[in-house]
């Protein structure tokens, strides 16, 4: 993999900030996005937009084939048995909602319990926190290690004859660990019980296959893997989607309606109501198919080179403490520092051109547990480089010679 | 010495980092006249500012406990010296003043020629964060407090993440 080639594909790579080279260290919040994904989207605009679905006329249905083959390209990148099981939403955070309020009111009674990690995204604890003041069923946490990481054992430990769900993270966005996914899915399985996954973080560092993984929802946003912003991707195992209500009503996901009664359209139609991002798919599918031309093993592998090189690199540095050390972990090295406020060592890395996040990062709970307020994060895409991690390196002992 | 390292030096320059290390008036005030919370919840910065004031209304005690970055620590540390022996009404002329400063708005000079020279410049090296508009609201947080602080009406936890 020429990282340097893939460089030029990202134009923003080549925008100074503060005046300085722009060293992006932020792909966990968002990833930038290369000129094939601008381009496409632009293109579309320019040539081939109208509106689906509706269309009697040629400009219309070209955009509803374009929409559709999108759909058959987010299936194959992660191994969809059918076209039909593959939703799209505004994000991660509307899938897990979606799941939520429509399989959550349909399967879940007083006394149920839902089975999360104390390391979830708050996209994946709110939703259903929402749905508990309708209907009195109990939400389980399994504990985090001191490394950051999810034991099979303790998922193990947390579920009962009353689990109806386990929904955790494939990968944590505040620690990089990846959970025990295979694992905690074969053995939630064993027991009858479904697994959902929060794939936002993983979707853009591994393969994931949801067959082989044997997932009954995985979710993820197309911002997080090169694409769009307002577009995501709800998977769900057909049964399970033909088995649950809308979500939400409106155009485009109805069978025939009436003032007495209403049919709905079969997934996925029933799951998209309104007119769609459109370009948002298109956009999707020039990000899927620009990694799946690099390889997301070949990704995988370079990430993982990146993310060993920034343990020791960083780790080493006198005052630097890494939160989230577990065995496996992907492309996100959280840190905290003596004397240092996470804030005050973004804003130092900011006037060298390093963007960083700091902050609880959606996860309060898992901050917590650890002790902490929040803590600095840098992360990895295809783009960056070893010199990434030595400008951040450089730029920590800037920070320790103000600070400490 | 590039701007920007100017611009690094001008925020974290001794006078804040000294405040933020070893901040001055760093306690709980038992009997305090009035209280506030600020929390900024993205930052995750928590602070409670406490003001008492004498029989002429001039405040003679202000302090504050919490965590948060350098910029607010040094921020509130400054301001609980700053109050002391002002009124209500001076104390939220200096907030407002403070806050042109970090918008980087013209202050106004009146204002600035009244008050002493060692004031000014307190508020002037705290008014670094003016080149790092991500950070107006760190140093802005403890102001922010004390208004709602000095206004019971309207005491309820404030930030400054979302204005
Ligand atoms: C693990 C995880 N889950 C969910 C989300 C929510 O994603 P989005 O904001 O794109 O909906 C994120 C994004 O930060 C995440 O990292």
């Amino acid at each position: 993999m020429d990282v340097l080639k893939i460089r030029k594909d990202f134009p923003i790579l080549e925008r100074k900030m503060r005046g300085q080279p722009l060293v992006y260290l932020d792909s966990a919040a968002s990833a930038q996005k290369p000129r094939p994904v601008i381009e496409a989207m632009s293109r579309f605009y320019e040539q081939g937009y109208a509106n689906i679905h509706r269309g009697v006329y040629e400009l219309s249905m070209s955009a509803t084939d374009l929409y559709d083959q999108g759909r058959v390209c987010v299936q194959r990148f992660i191994n969809a048995a059918h076209e039909d099981e593959i939703i799209f939403t505004h994000g991660a955070t509307e899938s897990l909602n979606l799941v939520a309020s429509s399989w959550g009111a349909a399967n879940l009674k007083e006394g149920d319990e839902v089975v999360l990690t104390q390391l979830e995204h708050h996209a994946n604890i709110v939703p259903w926190q929402l749905l508990q003041k309708k209907i009195p069923f109990k939400l389980r946490v399994v504990p985090i290690k001191k490394d950051g990481d999810i034991l099979l054992q303790d998922v193990l430990e947390a579920l009962s004859e009353k689990t109806k769900l386990v929904s955790v993270a494939h990968v944590s966005n505040a620690f990089g660990t990846i959970l025990p996914v295979k694992d905690i899915i074969k053995a939630a399985h064993d027991r009858g019980i479904p697994v959902m996954l929060d794939g936002a973080q993983a979707i853009a560092h591994e393969t994931v296959d949801v067959q082989a993984l044997d997932a009954d929802f995985y979710v993820f946003s197309g911002h997080k893997i090169y694409g769009p912003t307002g577009i995501g991707v709800l998977y769900g195992k057909r049964a399970w989607l033909q088995s649950m209500p809308p979500y939400q009503g409106g155009g485009d996901m109805i069978e025939n309606v009436t003032f007495e009664e209403t049919s709905f359209l079969p997934p996925p139609a029933r799951f998209e109501a309104g007119t769609p991002h459109i370009a948002g798919v298109v956009g999707l599918t020039a990000g899927l198919n620009y990694v799946t031309s690099i390889g997301m093993q070949n990704i995988a592998v370079h990430e993982d080179k990146l993310l060993a090189y920034a343990h020791e690199k960083i780790g080493t540095i006198q005052g630097v403490r890494l939160i989230g050390t577990a065995p496996r972990k992907a492309a996100i090295l959280s840190f905290v520092m003596e004397h240092a406020h996470p804030h005050d060592i973004g804003t130092v890395l900011e006037s060298r051109g390093i963007a960083i996040r700091a902050g609880h990062h959606c996860a309060q709970p898992a901050m917590e547990s650890m002790g902490l307020m929040g803590t600095a994060r840098a992360s990895f895409g295809l783009y960056n480089t070893f010199e990434d991690v030595d400008s951040l390196a450089e730029g920590l002992r800037a920070v320790r010679e103000i600070f400490a | 010495m590039s701007l920007n390292e100017q611009d690094l030096l001008d925020l974290y320059q001794d006078l804040i980092l000294d405040h933020s290390r070893y901040p001055h008036n760093f306690y709980e005030m038992e009997k305090a006249q009035c209280q506030a919370v600020g929390h900024n919840p993205l930052c995750g910065d928590r602070l409670v500012l406490y003001v008492t004031a004498d029989e002429q209304g001039r405040i003679k005690e202000a302090s504050f406990q919490g965590q948060g970055c350098a910029i607010s620590m040094a921020s509130a540390s400054m301001m609980t010296d700053l109050l002391k022996g002002k009124t209500a009404q001076e104390a939220e002329k200096l907030a407002a003043h403070f806050e042109q400063l970090c918008k980087n708005f013209k202050p106004d000079p009146q204002f600035e020629a009244m008050m002493n020279p060692e004031d000014n410049a307190r508020l002037d090296a705290l008014a670094g964060v003016k080149n790092y508009p991500a950070r107006v609201k760190c140093a802005m947080l403890s102001w922010r407090t004390l208004q709602a602080a000095l206004n019971p009406a309207q005491n309820q936890t404030v930030q400054t993440e979302n204005t």
